[in-house]
């Protein structure tokens, strides 16, 4: 079984192993061998989960999805997966419409400010055993943190350049969401940080893959503060990749598409795969820390790939947010920040000093039980206070000007 | 100099000319992101990864944020002025030039650190000798950051948390009815 589960790393030395390669060229084919296939891998996925993505909130709006594209020249069908395929060649082949007005050279790079930070998160995951493009031993975590801290701006050059008041309008609203929610984000991760000891998020999965009573790997969502974290860190993540109910940049009914209203064609399609591509990485950063990485969830199913179980559990997190995007309303700018200030981020600090007594309480030898216990008590506690808080604020809205 | 300290160094002193040179405020703050970014890729370059990364998510992500946010909430997309030289230029040059030398007097003087023992591998194998030394430093890092230096620590947490306060304040909108005329109010 480890011969399937090492596969990839054996077919990379296989391929670099053949003798014809001059000693130059290795470096730079190794890299492009760990380089190539996440991006081939992840441009799929981002082809498919558009493509699910429709058909899913076909079915829950009680309507038919795409499900007429197949192979070309062909009546195979495919129950319309080729759509993404036809829709990839129609933005290729689309005139790229520039506004008159706009900053051209800040309206052309956006875009690709957007893209190239978000493509380099994929660098530092580990896909499986063994399997990392770039290792960092110290500063992993903080790299991801890092490019994604980059995108930020990239949405402003778009809506900023496109001298359009819906862009305009769209690209403040969503700066101002995600500085704030990046800050719940980068605190509910920090919890895995001070328990883990380390920012190698090659070796936060080592530590989950421990084993508890009866071969349960020790996920850290197994814990309450992990509970907690992955809740606060999943919510943060879907408001950082603009995911509903947080989709207030791209609003359609209110900003046309926000910040990239003003652009068509193949840079449209950069930015839905900037979109998507945040969205795979911020999951797949949140199974690394929470959801056990690339382990199987009991210690007998280790003989499934490692790999299967991290795309696995990165199609789950997908379709849970698919599922979301056709059930959830979407928030009022107002209610945005007061979830993010009010709720979120007195939630991670809480959790944070929950995370610190659970180390201490381990140390002292407190049976696993109440020590689990406490700790969720310890969570649920403020939990519910910060959630009354949240509920008083929702009552008539006051108009200052409109009355 | 190795060809990749070349066009890092080169992009951060276009980048940071542009900065000063161009009309357009937004064009301004944009260059200023490469500076930042280049700045961050020096970093790198010389091992230091946490210091590289966090200059790309503090100056990137936050102060970037912060200069375009108060360029678009204080200017609005007015036309650049021209250029102009006035009086105050001069002054103003001389202030700039006389701030450089004092900074790099005291950069050129200052304490030599001892060189870590790992400074002849790095040159030798710059993977392996660059994850030992960036070992070392970003968890003494934080023990120095928590032990020796935790007053300026917290003075600095202070003064920046009075000043968020303040801005909340500032910002606060005053109550109806304590000036009489509520719409006026509102307005400032």
């Amino acid at each position: 079984m480890t011969a399937l589960d090492q596969f990839p790393i054996t077919l990379k030395h296989w391929m670099l192993g053949l003798s014809f390669w001059p000693d130059w060229l290795q470096p730079i084919l190794s890299a492009l061998l760990s380089i190539g296939p996440i991006i081939l891998v992840f441009a799929l996925l981002f082809g498919l989960v558009t493509v699910i993505e429709r058909k899913a909130l076909g079915r829950i709006q009680n309507r038919r999805g795409p499900n007429r594209v197949g192979i070309p020249f062909t009546n195979v069908r495919l129950a319309g997966f080729g759509q993404f395929i036809a829709d990839g060649i129609k933005t290729l082949t689309k005139e790229d419409v520039v506004p008159r007005a706009a900053d051209k050279v800040v309206h052309f790079l956006a875009p690709i400010a957007l893209v190239v930070p978000v493509m380099l998160a994929f660098a530092v995951l580990p896909y499986g055993r063994n399997m990392v493009a770039l290792d960092l031993p110290e500063t992993g975590l903080v790299f991801f943190f890092a490019v994604g801290a980059a995108t930020e701006l990239s949405v402003f050059m778009a809506g900023w350049s496109s001298c359009n008041k819906y862009s305009l309008l769209g690209a403040m609203r969503a700066i101002a969401q995600m500085i704030s929610y990046e800050l719940p984000l980068i605190l509910s991760t920090l919890t895995v940080v001070m328990l883990a000891g380390s920012l190698s998020l090659v070796s936060i999965v080592q530590q989950q893959e421990s084993t508890l009573a009866l071969g349960i790997h020790a996920w850290n969502v197994l814990t309450p503060w992990g509970l907690a974290g992955f809740f606060l860190f999943m919510v943060a993540a879907a408001a950082e990749s603009n995911r509903t109910p947080f989709d207030l940049p791209e609003a359609e009914s209110e900003l046309v598409a926000g910040y990239f209203t003003e652009y068509s064609g193949f840079k449209f399609a950069l930015f839905f795969l900037g979109e998507y591509f945040g969205l795979f990485a911020i999951c797949g950063l949140g199974i690394t820390l929470f959801l056990g990485g690339w382990t199987a969830p009991f210690a007998f199913l280790n003989v499934v790939p490692s790999w299967i179980w991290f795309f696995g559990k990165l199609a789950f997190l997908i379709g849970f947010f698919i599922w979301m995007r056709g059930t959830i309303p979407r928030l009022r700018a107002d209610q945005l920040m007061n979830l993010a200030w009010k709720f979120l981020l007195p939630m991670t600090l809480v959790n944070m000093v929950v995370a610190a007594i659970w180390h201490f309480a381990g140390q002292a030898g407190w049976p696993g039980v109440i020590r689990w216990l406490f700790c969720a008590a310890m969570i649920l506690g403020p939990y519910w206070m910060l959630g009354r808080g949240l509920e008083t604020k929702v009552g008539k809205r006051v108009y200052r000007y409109a009355s | 100099m190795s060809l990749a300290f070349v066009i890092i160094a080169g992009l951060t002193a276009a980048s940071a000319v542009a900065a000063m040179a161009l009309r357009n405020l937004v064009h301004c703050a944009l260059s200023l992101v490469v500076m930042f970014a280049g700045l961050a890729g020096l970093y790198l370059q010389l091992g230091a990864e946490f210091v590289g990364f966090v200059q790309v998510i503090v100056y990137i992500g936050a102060v970037a944020i912060l200069i375009v946010f108060a360029i678009l909430l204080t200017r609005g997309m007015e036309q650049p002025a021209p250029a102009r030289i006035t009086t105050a230029t001069p002054w103003a040059v001389s202030i700039a030039v006389a701030a450089f030398f004092v900074m790099a007097g005291a950069a050129v003087n200052s304490r030599k650190f001892e060189k870590p023992s790992a400074a002849p591998a790095l040159q030798a194998s710059p993977g392996t000798s660059k994850q030992g030394a960036s070992a070392i430093s970003v968890k003494s890092l934080g023990v120095r950051l928590m032990g020796d230096y935790v007053v300026p620590l917290q003075v600095l947490g202070l003064l920046l948390t009075a000043a968020m306060i303040g801005a909340v304040i500032i910002a606060m909108p005053e109550r109806k009815g304590e000036g009489g005329g509520g719409e006026e109010v509102d307005r400032g």
